[in-house]
């Protein structure tokens, strides 16, 4: 997709505006955060896991070569192909080509961000291949045609009754006067609907929670279930995955899948887990008739050996942004891109360009609450500051940003200078402001005073009153 | 308790320094009386967070060089801000990663800096404070001071020995206040509608007055406070432990509110 991180402000100004958007943020900004606290207050060991799970990723980035030839290998001894593509449309095509030795007409699909990433489903229907999203919230956005807010509940931006009318616009062979008043009744009616879709699908593409080195098998957590109808039942399963997902071991999978679903959903863990390994044997009674992967890196190893290179560990749970007091105030739209939120703000400038989503490592407060859930242990605010010096660097900050900046700067390093002009600041606004103790509208805060008032200052600087303390009380 | 009277250098933050100097009073009198010495050197400004925070690590380096050689002889160094406690104690060392000598003078004085509340409940291991304010106060968390330097308890635990004061919990007490520095500067309405929100939770703690430790938060709230015409009075934590809240107005109330 095109991304319109560039117009970050606008896209949040809209957001700001937008009622259903903000009711349904509302809904999202106690439900998750006090989730996860009540998981992890239930596993004392959890922090242990976090450092443990960290360990695994960090020994994995730095033996990188090694436990991808050794997922390859295993991947082909189990009667399946890694396909690696370097971008996403190297990796569409690898998905085409298959879809299409195999003749597919339809392929069902479940929740996977590098498919958001790579834009497969406009790739697919622009070659006359019918992509169904089978994961609920995938699938409402898919009709609605939008991409996800949310990397774990795509739909998030939405409320009920947007859900129920799109439902009621596409599927017109159901009862007009049905109630779709509540959740149950909603994803009652897409398994309905879905389940037939299952059934005739060619091909089941999913996306991967792991990649495991050693048996060449790739993991999916759902909780509905979808991922496991979407693979069994066809031709081929596409496995959708990126450097990220690789692990050694499945016993080093179990131990980050304890972090998961706790720092995703609160969950202890996830409805399904689901493991996949080749295509059918002979003895089996169901399975996909053959097993691919492809492999996307779309700039991900340029991160390697750079100060980006701990945004590889993560695990996509989603604890960042909704931990996130600026996501929880625009949603994931306003990033516009694929990934939004604190994760988003590091990853995506490194994927599509700093110079297109230069915003999103600006759009924080550094109040650090991301870093502080991320059960991978990446330094979030950390990663957003270095984005922002290469802008300094780049000089992509605006200028009078820039210049005011440098003025500042001046006099922060020019003690006596600086002293003198805050002792004037002082006095200047405390003569203006000091009587009713603050300021409707200033020049140059504009922005600050247009929804809330500026405090006015006492009216002497410190430095100067201590000054005359000082020379009153020498000894003091 | 250290034996000997500690020398410690005030660091007086830029907002304190040009919105509130009751605030640095407060602090000092709240140090000698915990029984440290307290020196204001004159070669301080800023920590550098402007510029550390917009990428522009030159200026920043430049600033934090001052502060060092303005600093590093004092027994400890203390700061009524989490986040300019913070930039000093977690970030200058960062800073000078690659430059050995540096980074040694950087981490010396990272080591001896505290953020003022804490300060004076871990290292000056004070249990109380003799100081009365009458009301029913909420305590918002800084973000810095909370997640870079663990103040969260010690504000709680002295501002529980006040008269008169009630402590109502927060909710959210943990969640950012939209102010970030230049974040509110760049993306002034998203900034403004997370004040709301934090507004919000403050009329539902119930109280009369907001604390907090970092004149950053404490203008972003009591300005989005006032402009909703909440009776609300703002403080410092610093004030109101000194016994000082009668020296200025509420942040944000004029000087009829006194």
């Amino acid at each position: 997709m095109q991304p319109t991180s560039h117009a970050f402000k606008e896209n949040a100004q809209g957001a700001l505006g937008n009622a259903n958007l903000q009711q349904a943020l509302q809904l999202m900004r106690t439900g998750f955060p006090g989730r996860r606290a009540a998981a992890i207050a239930k596993l004392p060991e959890f922090d242990a896991l976090r450092d443990e799970s960290k360990a695994i990723k960090d020994h994995v980035l730095a033996h990188l070569d090694f436990y991808l030839e050794t997922f390859e290998r295993n991947v082909v001894a189990q009667g399946g192909e890694v396909h690696w593509c370097r971008t996403p449309k190297e990796a569409c095509e690898a998905v085409l080509a298959i879809c299409r030795r195999l003749d597919a007409k339809m392929v069902t699909k479940g929740k996977s961000m590098i498919a958001e990433e790579i834009a497969l489903n406009d790739y697919l229907e622009a070659n006359a291949i019918t992509p169904i999203e089978t994961d609920l919230g995938e699938y409402i956005i898919q009709i609605r045609k939008e991409y996800p807010s949310h990397i774990i509940a795509p739909a998030i931006h939405l409320v009920k009754k947007q859900v129920a009318d799109s439902f009621r616009e596409t599927h017109r062979d159901l009862d007009p006067a049905r109630i779709l008043d509540e959740a149950p009744t909603l994803v009652a009616e897409a398994r309905q609907v879905l389940r037939q879709k299952f059934q005739s699908a060619d091909i089941g593409i999913t996306g991967a929670n792991f990649c495991i080195a050693e048996t060449g098998s790739t993991i999916i957590v759902t909780n509905e279930g979808n991922g496991d109808l979407t693979q069994t039942l066809t031709k081929a399963h596409i496995v959708l995955a990126s450097l990220e997902k690789l692990v050694p071991t499945l016993e080093d999978a179990s131990t980050i899948l304890r972090v998961l679903a706790r720092s995703a959903t609160g969950q202890e863990f996830s409805a399904y887990t689901t493991v996949s390994t080749g295509p059918r044997r002979a003895e089996d009674t169901d399975g996909p008739g053959e097993f691919h992967v492809v492999f996307l890196d779309n700039g991900r190893s340029a991160m390697l050996g750079t100060e980006f290179q701990d945004m590889l560990r993560c695990i996509r749970c989603g604890a960042c942004m909704n931990h996130c007091p600026v996501y929880a105030s625009v949603g994931g739209h306003a990033y516009g891109w694929v990934y939004p939120g604190p994760m988003g703000a590091v990853l995506t400038p490194s994927l599509v360009g700093i110079d297109e989503a230069g915003h999103l490592p600006n759009a924080s407060t550094f109040c650090g609450r991301c870093e502080s859930v991320c059960p991978m242990r990446i330094p979030l605010p950390k990663m957003m500051r270095h984005w922002r010096e290469r802008e300094f660097e780049k000089k992509l900050s605006p200028a009078t940003y820039r210049a005011g900046l440098g003025l500042w700067a001046f006099f922060a390093k020019n003690p006596l200078l600086y002293h003198f002009a805050a002792n004037a600041a002082a006095r200047l606004l405390g003569a203006f402001g000091g009587a009713r103790g603050r300021f409707r509208s200033l020049p140059l805060a504009s922005g600050w005073t247009e929804g809330r008032d500026m405090p006015a200052p006492q009216g002497r600087s410190f430095m100067s009153l201590w000054a005359e303390r000082q020379k009153r009380t020498p000894s003091s | 308790m250290p034996a000997t009277a500690p020398r410690v250098g005030l660091f007086v933050t830029c907002l304190v320094d040009l919105y509130r100097p009751a605030v640095g009073f407060a602090a000092v009198k709240l140090l000698e009386e915990a029984g440290c010495t307290v020196e204001v050197p004159l070669a301080q400004t800023c920590c550098g967070q402007p510029a550390y925070n917009s990428g522009d690590k030159a200026d920043t380096k430049a600033i934090a060089r001052q502060v060092i050689a303005a600093f590093e002889n004092f027994d400890y160094v203390v700061v009524p801000s989490g986040s300019c406690g913070g930039m000093i104690r977690v970030h200058y060392p960062e800073l000078f990663a690659d430059e050995p000598a540096m980074f040694q003078r950087a981490q010396h004085l990272a080591q001896r800096t505290y953020e003022l509340v804490s300060f004076l409940v871990d290292v000056m291991k004070v249990e109380r404070v003799d100081a009365r304010y009458e009301g029913v106060a909420t305590y918002h968390d800084a973000c810095s001071g909370l997640r870079e330097l663990g103040v969260k308890q010690q504000p709680r635990q002295l501002l529980r020995s006040v008269a008169g004061l009630r402590l109502a919990e927060l909710p959210g007490a943990e969640v950012c206040c939209g102010f970030g520095g230049t974040f509110s500067i760049k993306y002034p309405a998203i900034s403004d509608k997370m004040v709301g929100d934090k507004v919000a939770d403050i009329a539902a703690s119930g109280a009369d007055t907001l604390i907090a430790g970092d004149m950053g938060c404490l203008l972003n709230m009591a300005g989005k406070l006032s402009r909703l015409g909440k009776e609300v009075r703002v403080r410092h934590v610093a004030e109101v432990l000194a016994d000082m809240t009668g020296e200025a107005p509420p942040i944000g109330a004029g000087k009829a509110d006194l």
